[in-house]
């Protein structure tokens, strides 16, 4: 298992190593100019160019940002927030985005369990019905469309809840866009739930457990749960990253500085901040290969039949 | 018969609910097993034996109906008095916690799919006994222990934290009879305990399931299709077909004087190396769709011995002996008599002198 987790680990770093040089080699193939064009002129750019040393070879550029990136620098913005450090930036954003996407994530793993575990265990019934229309319907509506309409009725009908995000009031303010967010959670979640719950039950060693005697809670808790948690960790990984990055259209609307809104300032501003969009790139890759590196791991523990396939191989 | 009955179903009548409409799939069952015998159900896949088997325990899936029956059952608490329990009016939660496990146990068909992948065996084992009957976890460990030397498992101690991907299939059919053992039952059901294994095990697991039931005088169900099994382990044979019962008898009843033509079929499918035949029998047709209820005997469209009362009316049993029962019209005294088929016959014959050869 160590030797295993050492190889994997590895790998991941390796990967990104590869994402990193991919994403600054595309950054400056792509088209769009990293200073704000419209408010400099020809020679300002130029200046500004050769103290960024975009003209030198790209290898020695690499080789610049590389060194800086190992020492946790992402340098400064291009065009963004006046070249105000990145860092300083991106902390402010990360933790907006990562308390609302914590959140968003905890609402829907813990409520999506809930409804697809009481839809398995009453199948066919009414219960299970209405959690399979609940999913469908969370599935297809567009959290950001969800999120107009709870601040239409909490926050226009019902003037409770504040129509725009404020950091000084942050959990009270967080209520709405999280909970938008985690619907797409709570359905995959309650769905995937649901239905390898189901078929778990319908397995021989579930009627072994239950020809020993086991029944109910205890039945559920020892065999069922377990079994079908396998499949759901592997849906739930990615939804996790990418509630954590925040999502672009729903931060843009409640007004949050996360991640999404930032992503989408670097790209669409006055120029194409080329620093801003690699840091993101690169925040991006670094959680997705994190996530799936644990969940990898996860799998070892939940199942033993992987914990071995992975000694030997 | 000195013996006492200890299980005792009667008139069974189950349908399932389906998208397809409602299959009548046990249509009046009556089964009787004396303690410390032996009986073996069987027939072709469908026919209705697991689903009977599994309405004793309780296990039906949850669009099965019980239309009508008894499942009757008599045990002694401890020392105390005999009572006699119907298996079906038992809450579910009640079967589970007194019965189930504890004094009616089943071995699954497939080894490979009916032990719980991601928990130990041994916890698997342990189980039972320490949320059933309280016992302490050393108490149940070296319980299980035993157990698994019981069943011949080498090694018992080390392979209780094995998980069990980790053990063959043969052992992990062992390890499925510990589990059935753990509560002491009076009853254990073998649901084609030996289908699932290399030939090379079947005989070794029937000779485990013999043994153990001789040691802790057990009574034991047999399900299954294959004659050879039966010839090996039953007492008495029932044999089932389209959710009926057609015929019952002791094993050499069925083996040497089989006679419902039903018994005739699958005893003539039976590979045999001494004849002169190089086809193998096979019964024709299929059994029937149990989606419509069969008019008549359900065994008139493949039965070659069919009469026009076999098309309006369901034979009733017939008695033969005490214990030699079948629902065939043949036996009917206006019936013309039927001859057994020739190779079958033949086969008989060479059968019974071979069996004498050994008394």
């Amino acid at each position: 298992m160590v030797k295993y987790t050492l190889k994997r680990v590895g790998m991941a770093l390796l990967t990104l190593l590869l994402i990193v040089f991919l994403l600054f080699v595309l950054v400056r193939i792509m088209p769009g100019n990293p200073f704000p064009s419209e408010r400099m002129s020809a020679e300002q750019i130029a200046a500004k160019r050769l103290e960024m040393g975009l003209d030198d070879p790209i290898l020695v550029q690499f080789g610049r940002y590389m060194a800086n990136l190992l020492k946790g620098d992402f340098g400064r913005g291009t065009s963004l927030y006046y070249g105000a450090p990145i860092n300083t930036v991106l902390s402010t954003a990360i933790s907006n985005s990562f308390r609302i996407g914590g959140i968003a994530i905890l609402i829907g793993t813990a409520v999506g369990l809930l409804l697809g575990i009481v839809a398995a265990l009453n199948r066919g019934r009414f219960l299970d019905g209405f959690c399979t229309v609940f999913s469908i319907i969370g599935v297809c509506v567009p959290s950001y469309v969800f999120l107009i309409f709870l601040q239409y009725f909490f926050s226009f009908k019902i003037p409770f809840f504040p129509y725009f995000f404020d950091a000084n009031r942050f959990l009270f303010s967080s209520v709405l866009p999280s909970l938008s967010l985690s619907l797409f959670t709570m359905s995959t979640v309650a769905r995937f739930t649901r239905n390898e719950m189901v078929e778990v039950m319908d397995s021989d060693y579930v009627r072994l457990a239950e020809s020993k005697g086991l029944y109910g809670g205890t039945l559920v808790r020892r065999h069922v749960l377990r079994n079908a948690l396998v499949p759901i960790v592997t849906v739930l990984a990615p939804l996790i990253v990418d509630l954590l990055t925040g999502a672009l259209v729903v931060e843009k609307i409640y007004g949050i500085n996360g991640i999404g809104k930032l992503m989408v300032d670097a790209i669409t501003g006055e120029g194409v901040d080329y620093n801003y969009v690699l840091a993101l790139g690169i925040l991006y890759s670094a959680l997705y290969i994190g996530i799936m590196l644990v969940v990898d791991l996860l799998y070892g523990l939940l199942d033993p039949r992987i914990r071995v396939s992975t000694k030997e191989g | 018969m000195a013996n006492k009955t200890i299980l005792e179903i009667k008139d069974l009548d189950i349908s399932f609910r389906t998208n397809a409409g409602t299959i009548h799939a046990i249509r009046g069952v009556n089964l009787d097993l004396q303690k410390g015998e032996t009986v073996a159900i069987v027939g072709e896949s469908g026919s209705g034996k697991s689903v009977t088997m599994k309405a004793a325990c309780g296990l039906l899936d949850a669009n099965a109906t019980i239309n009508s029956g008894e499942v009757l059952y008599t045990y002694a608490e401890g020392d105390g008095p005999e009572q006699t329990v119907d298996l079906l009016k038992i809450p579910k939660r009640q079967l589970r916690k007194d019965f189930n496990g504890n004094r009616i146990a089943m071995v699954f068909q497939d080894p490979m799919t009916s032990l719980d992948p991601t928990m130990q065996i041994g916890k698997q084992i342990m189980e039972g006994m320490i949320l059933h009957r309280g016992m302490s976890k050393a108490d149940a460990w070296k319980r299980s222990v035993e157990l698994l030397e019981l069943v011949g498992i080498t090694d018992a101690e080390k392979r209780m934290k094995n998980y069990p991907h980790q053990l063959s299939g043969g052992m992990r059919q062992r390890v499925v009879i510990a589990i059935a053992l753990s509560g002491r039952p009076d009853i254990l059901i073998c649901d084609e305990p030996t289908t699932a294994l290399d030939v090379t095990i079947q005989a070794k697991i029937l000779e485990l399931i013999k043994d153990v039931q001789d040691r802790l005088g057990l009574s034991v169900i047999y399900i299954t299709h294959d004659l050879g099994v039966v010839a090996k382990v039953a007492d008495y044979v029932n044999v089932m077909y389209a959710g009926k019962i057609v015929e019952v008898g002791n094993v050499n009843e069925i083996f040497y004087e089989p006679a419902h033509p039903y018994t005739w079929g699958l005893l003539s499918a039976m590979p045999d190396l001494d004849t002169d035949d190089d086809r193998l029998y096979s019964i024709p047709g299929s059994p029937p769709n149990l989606l419509h209820e069969p008019k008549g005997d359900a065994f008139t469209p493949r039965n070659a011995f069919a009469m026009k009362i076999d098309e309006k009316e369901a034979p009733p049993l017939f008695k033969i002996s005490d214990t030699h029962y079948a629902a065939t019209w043949l036996l009917h005294p206006d019936a013309p008599k039927a001859e057994l088929p020739e190779g079958l016959k033949a086969r008989l014959e060479r059968a019974k002198k071979e069996a004498e050869k050994y008394l």
